[in-house]
C-alpha cells in the first residue's frame, strides 16, 4: 500500500497551516456539522451554481457537492506554485506565439513538427498572426497534485477556457459566511479581487486600434451550456455584457454589440465558446453560435479574442510531455513544476511498457477529458484492464499513460466525521500585459473512499482553498 | 502575357435578406510569375471591412452588406502580367511551415483505393520531383476530367471511385496522394487563360490545381486538368488545405431566402 501524504496530519502531528483547524472541527458537534452542511447545500442552491466542472456533462442541475473542510496552503508553499505556474504560463504562451510564427522550437528539433501541425488543435487560420501583446492564453488553468510536503507534479495545462473559477468564488463566500470566525482567527488571503485582475487583464490585451477605455464582453454558446452560470456570474462580477453571437455583428473592420443604444464596438471578447464555432465563415459552416466575420477582424487587429483562437495546441496531451523543454528553450529556467512522465503508446517502446505495466499505471485517452475513458490500474479489475488493453492495442496513438500518483489526501467531512481523502488543485493564471495569479484555487476532492478520481462527474466534490497570510 | 480578369459571382435570394458578410480571397499574390498592374475588388452596396495577409501569404478582405437585399454582387477585375516559371512558386511571400499541409481535410482523406495507387506510383519514382509528376499524370489518367461530372462536397476517394470529376476532384486525389507519400501538398485557386482552346470560355477561367513541395524546389504547381505545370497563362488566386479552405469567396446573409449562385469569368490577353 502506498503512503500517502496528508496535508494536516503528518508524524502523528498537525501541520502548521491546519493548527487552527483542528480545534474548529473538535469543537463541532455532529449535528451542528449536519446542520451547517445542510446550510451550505441550500445556499449554493439559492445562487444556482449547479454546473458541471470543466463541461463534464452529466445532469446540468446537479449540485456538485461541497465540502466545508477547507484546504490550506503555506505562504511558502505558495509562493514556489505561484512561481511554477507563472514560469508555466509564460512558456506556454510563448511555445504558441513561436508555433503560429516561425517554429524555432520545431527547426530546432526539440518538439515534433508533426506533432504541432498535425494536431487537431492546431489553427491554420491564424498562421503569421501575432495576438496583443503577443498572448494567446489569458486564463491558464494549471491542475495539480500533491505527492510529499514538497512534490508537486502538474497533471495538464488548461490553455483555452478553464472553467470552475466560480467554484474558486463562492466557496469563499459561502465559507465566510456561514464561519466569519475561522477567518478571524486565520489570516487568509483573500480571492475576491479575481474579478477585477480578470477585466483588467482582458482590458490589457485590447488591440492596438481601440484608442479609448476598451468594451469588454464575454460570448456564451448560451444558457443551456454546462457553465452558463459561470459566464453570466463573470460577466456581473466585472460589469460586462454578456452575449451571444447573435447579438454581435462585423461591419467595416470592427467588432459592433446590438444595444438599446445603438450599435456598441467591442473591443475585446472573452469568448467561452470552442474555436469551431467561433464564426461559421472561417471554421464550421454550421456554427450557428459564433459571429460571421469575427475571425477576418481578428486577424485584422480590430479586436481581441481571450483565448486565442488556436490556444489548444499548448494543452494537449501529447504536447504537454514538452512543456519542460518549453521553459528550458523559452525562458532560459529549470522548470520549477515538474511534469508526470509520461508514456506516449503511439511510440512502440512506451506501448511495450505500458501493455506489461497495466496494472500500475493510469492510462487516459489523448483527447479524452472529465475522467471518462480512463483507466486507474490499481483500482481496476481484471476483466477492466484486458478491455483496455485490446483498445490500446487497436488504436494506440489514442492513449498515454502514466504512474498511478500517491495523490495527497486533506481531511473532509464525511458521514462517519472527518476522514482524509484525496485531492488536487487548479489555480488560475491571468496573462495579459503582466502575469498574474489569485491567491487560491479550485480544490476538487474525491469523495469516495480511497478514491482517486476527483472529476465531479466521476463522484467528485469541491473545498474552499486558503493561502495564508504571512 | 498580360491577362485582364472580370470576374462576377452574384448571390441572388428569393426573399429579402437581412444583411449579409463576406469574406474574400480575390487578390493575386506577387510572385516571380505573376505582377499585378491594376485589380479592384468591390462588393456592390457593400462596406468594405479590414483586410490581412494569412500564413499562405494570401490577402483576404472582409466586407458587409446592410439589408435588406435580394442580390449580393462581387466583382474582381483587373491586369496580371504573368510569366513561365515552369510552375516553380518563386519571390512569394508566406511564413506557413510546409508541414502544416500534410494534414487531411475530409475532401482529401485518402482511402484503400487511393492508398494503393500512390503507393504504386511512389515505387516507381526515381525522386520527389519525379513522383510529383507522375503523380499528376496517373491522377489524370484515373480521374478523367468530365464537366459537371461531381459536386463540391465530393471527396477524392468519391471522384476516384467513379473514375472522372473536375479541376476541383483532380487537385484533391493529388493532394491526398501526394500526403500519402509524406510530400506537403496544398490546393490553389486561380485563373486559367485557355488560349483558343476547347473548353468553354466563361465556365472553365476559373480554375484549381495543386502545388506540391519539393525539397530543394519549394512549391511546384501541378495541374493534372491540363496536364503541365502552370504556366503564363495561369493567375494565382490563393492555396489551403482542400478547395473549401481556398474558396475565393465565403459569406453568409441573414434571413429566410433561398440563395442561388452565379459566376462569370471573363479572361482575355492583350497580347495576341
Amino acid at each position: 500500500m502506498t503512503e500517502h501524504f496528508n496535508e494536516m496530519y503528518c508524524g502523528g502531528a498537525v501541520r502548521e497551516p491546519y493548527a487552527r483547524l483542528e480545534n474548529w472541527t473538535n469543537a463541532m458537534p455532529a449535528e451542528l456539522r449536519q446542520m451547517k452542511q445542510a446550510e451550505a447545500e441550500a445556499l449554493f442552491r439559492r445562487i444556482g451554481i449547479t454546473f458541471a466542472v470543466y463541461g463534464e456533462g452529466g445532469d446540468p442541475d446537479r449540485l456538485i457537492p461541497f465540502d466545508m473542510f477547507p484546504r490550506v496552503f503555506t505562504q511558502k508553499e505558495w509562493r514556489k506554485l505561484e512561481a511554477g505556474i507563472k514560469q508555466r504560463a509564460r512558456a506556454l504562451n510563448a511555445f504558441l506565439l513561436d508555433v503560429y510564427g516561425k517554429g524555432e522550437i520545431i527547426k530546432s528539433g526539440r518538439i515534433p513538427a508533426r506533432l504541432v501541425y498535425q494536431n487537431a488543435a492546431f489553427e491554420r487560420a491564424v498562421m503569421g498572426f501575432t495576438p496583443s501583446c503577443g498572448v494567446f492564453s489569458h486564463i491558464v488553468g494549471v491542475d495539480l497534485v500533491r505527492t510529499g510536503r514538497d512534490d508537486f507534479y502538474v497533471l495538464e495545462d488548461n490553455c483555452r477556457t478553464p472553467s470552475g473559477v466560480s467554484y474558486m468564488l463562492e466557496n469563499r463566500e459561502i465559507m465566510m459566511r456561514m464561519f466569519p470566525k475561522l477567518f478571524r482567527e486565520n489570516r487568509i488571503e483573500p480571492v475576491d479581487g479575481y474579478a477585477e485582475a480578470l477585466r483588467r487583464t482582458l482590458a490589457s490585451v485590447a488591440p492596438a486600434k481601440c484608442d479609448r477605455d476598451p468594451t469588454l464582453a464575454i460570448l456564451t454558446p448560451g444558457h443551456f451550456n454546462s457553465a452558463y452560470y459561470e459566464h453570466s456570474f463573470l460577466a456581473d462580477l466585472m460589469g460586462v455584457e454578456l452575449v451571444e453571437g447573435p447579438d454581435l455583428f462585423v461591419e467595416n473592420g470592427f467588432v459592433w454589440m446590438r444595444t438599446t443604444e445603438g450599435p456598441q464596438k467591442v473591443d475585446v471578447i472573452y469568448r467561452r465558446i470552442d474555436d469551431a464555432f467561433l464564426d461559421p465563415l472561417c471554421f464550421r459552416p454550421d456554427s450557428m453560435l459564433g459571429v460571421p466575420g469575427l475571425m477576418d477582424v481578428y486577424r485584422s487587429g480590430g479586436v481581441s479574442i481571450c483565448s486565442a483562437p488556436g490556444a489548444g495546441v499548448a494543452d494537449d496531451k501529447a504536447v504537454y510531455t514538452f512543456v519542460p523543454e518549453m521553459v528550458r528553450f523559452y525562458l532560459g529556467e529549470e522548470p520549477i513544476l515538474q511534469n508526470v512522465p509520461t508514456w506516449q503508446c503511439s511510440k512502440p517502446d512506451d506501448l511495450k511498457y505500458v501493455l506489461a505495466n497495466l496494472p500500475e499505471l493510469v492510462v487516459k485517452e489523448v483527447h479524452g477529458s472529465g475522467g471518462y475513458g480512463m483507466l486507474v490500474g490499481p483500482k481496476a479489475t481484471k476483466e477492466q484492464i484486458e478491455v483496455f488493453r485490446l483498445k490500446i492495442q487497436e488504436q494506440p496513438e489514442n492513449y498515454i499513460a502514466q504512474p498511478t500518483l500517491a495523490l495527497s489526501t486533506t481531511p473532509t467531512f464525511v458521514e462517519e466525521g472527518v476522514a482524509p481523502r484525496h485531492v488536487d488543485l487548479r489555480p488560475y493564471c491571468l496573462v495579459g500585459q503582466d502575469v498574474q495569479l489569485v491567491p487560491g484555487g479550485l480544490t476538487r476532492v474525491a469523495l469516495t473512499e480511497g478514491s482517486l478520481v476527483v472529476n465531479s462527474s466521476q463522484g467528485g466534490g469541491v473545498k474552499d482553498t486558503w493561502i495564508l497570510a504571512e | 502575357m498580360i491577362l485582364t480578369v472580370n470576374h462576377v459571382t452574384i448571390y441572388r435570394y428569393d426573399a429579402p435578406m437581412r444583411s449579409a458578410v463576406q469574406s474574400l480571397r480575390l487578390f493575386p499574390a506577387r510572385h516571380e510569375g505573376q505582377r499585378l498592374i491594376e485589380w479592384s475588388v468591390e462588393v456592390e452596396g457593400g462596406i468594405r471591412g479590414s483586410s490581412f495577409r494569412d500564413g499562405g501569404g494570401d490577402r483576404i478582405e472582409g466586407w458587409s452588406v446592410r439589408g435588406p437585399l435580394q442580390e449580393v454582387r462581387i466583382t474582381a477585375r483587373g491586369r496580371v502580367e504573368t510569366s513561365d516559371t515552369a510552375g516553380i512558386l518563386r519571390g512569394h511571400y508566406e511564413i506557413s511551415d510546409p508541414l502544416v499541409y500534410l494534414c487531411d481535410t475530409a475532401a482529401t482523406a485518402c482511402d484503400e483505393n487511393l492508398r494503393k495507387l500512390a503507393a504504386d506510383v511512389a515505387a516507381g519514382a526515381s525522386g520527389p520531383l519525379d513522383l510529383g509528376h507522375r503523380l499528376s499524370a496517373r491522377v489524370s489518367d484515373e480521374v478523367a476530367y468530365m464537366s459537371g461530372s461531381t459536386q463540391s462536397q465530393t471527396t477524392a476517394a468519391e471522384a476516384l471511385a467513379q473514375g472522372q470529376g473536375v479541376c476541383q476532384d483532380q487537385a484533391h486525389a493529388l493532394i491526398a496522394m501526394a500526403r500519402e507519400c509524406d510530400l506537403p501538398a496544398r490546393y490553389v485557386s486561380g485563373y486559367f487563360y485557355d488560349q483558343g482552346g476547347d473548353l468553354p470560355p466563361d465556365d472553365e477561367a476559373s480554375h484549381a490545381w495543386a502545388e506540391l513541395w519539393i525539397d530543394g524546389y519549394g512549391w511546384i504547381g501541378f495541374d493534372p486538368a491540363n496536364k503541365c505545370c502552370p504556366d503564363a497563362r495561369y493567375i494565382r488566386l490563393g492555396s489551403g488545405l482542400d478547395a473549401h479552405d481556398t474558396a475565393p469567396i465565403r459569406g453568409t446573409a441573414q434571413g429566410m431566402g433561398a440563395e442561388t449562385m452565379d459566376v462569370s469569368v471573363a479572361l482575355k490577353s492583350m497580347q495576341q
